[in-house]
């Protein structure tokens, strides 16, 4: 089992300073680090996006986001990892999650990283509101549903950012 | 019995709400979900959602207790 104290998930209302993040998985035993980060972009399926709101769950989230890292330092036995998620209204351009992984050698922390992100798409409890340039707005997947719910249609699929 | 639910995202704008108690006869998640798209008209199919009580991950037959505090997640999209 691995250490708690390896990993480290917090969900953040201010903008993230990703060089001062690194302290969280700084260790003298690491030559490698790797870390992803997910910027705010100024388009979404052809649509202008002008900016972003994040809403999350918090209890849900501290303990999905621990699960997703402690699962993590098992599976590629990395050294530390660490994740960073934004809520509240974030500009185009603004990093809206950040993942940091630190081991021995390169590869296991690249892997990880990859590995932790995709999770965190998958199954942390935030959601993103859409801000378009037509002056519309959309809880990305959530609005696809109520349409497709409306059409009666439920077949469509869940598409990923 | 008391439950207490949590709005996220669409629910919460559909509910105007974050969090209300609810006075109910609902025995588990999927009937408090169709008793409360009564009351506030979600337009949402609970196909396309999670369900949560007391902050963890659970099914939507799972059985309600007296201040049960219930949340039901939209399809996520962190990240």
């Amino acid at each position: 089992m691995a250490m708690t104290d390896s990993v480290n998930f917090l969900l953040s209302t201010v903008n993230l300073d990703t060089s001062a993040l690194q302290t969280l998985v700084r260790d003298p035993h690491c030559g490698g680090f790797a870390s992803f980060e997910g910027w705010v972009r100024d388009h979404q399926e052809g649509r202008e996006v002008l900016r972003l709101e994040y809403e999350a769950y918090p209890a849900l989230c501290a303990k999905e986001g621990i699960r997703i890292l402690m699962q993590a330092v098992e599976k590629f036995g990395v050294r530390k990892a660490a994740a960073v998620h934004r809520t509240g209204p974030l500009e185009i351009g603004g990093v809206a999650v950040w993942v940091g992984v630190t081991s021995a050698h390169r590869r296991e922390c690249l892997e990880a990283c990859e590995w932790i992100i995709d999770e965190i798409k998958v199954s942390l409890p935030v959601w993103k509101k859409e801000f378009f340039a037509d002056g519309t707005h959309e809880w990305v997947r959530c609005d696809a549903c109520a349409r497709g719910h409306d059409h009666g249609d439920h077949a469509h699929s869940h598409h990923q950012a | 019995m008391n439950i207490t639910v949590h709005y996220f995202a669409i629910l919460r704008d559909r509910t105007r709400v974050d969090s209300e108690i609810v006075a109910t006869g609902s025995v588990d998640p999927l009937g408090l979900w169709h008793e409360l798209e009564r009351r506030h008209g979600f337009g949402l199919d609970p196909i396309h959602f999670s369900v949560a009580i007391n902050d963890e991950f659970s099914e939507w037959n799972h059985p309600l207790a007296e201040g049960d505090t219930v949340v039901f997640l939209p399809p996520v999209s962190g990240g």
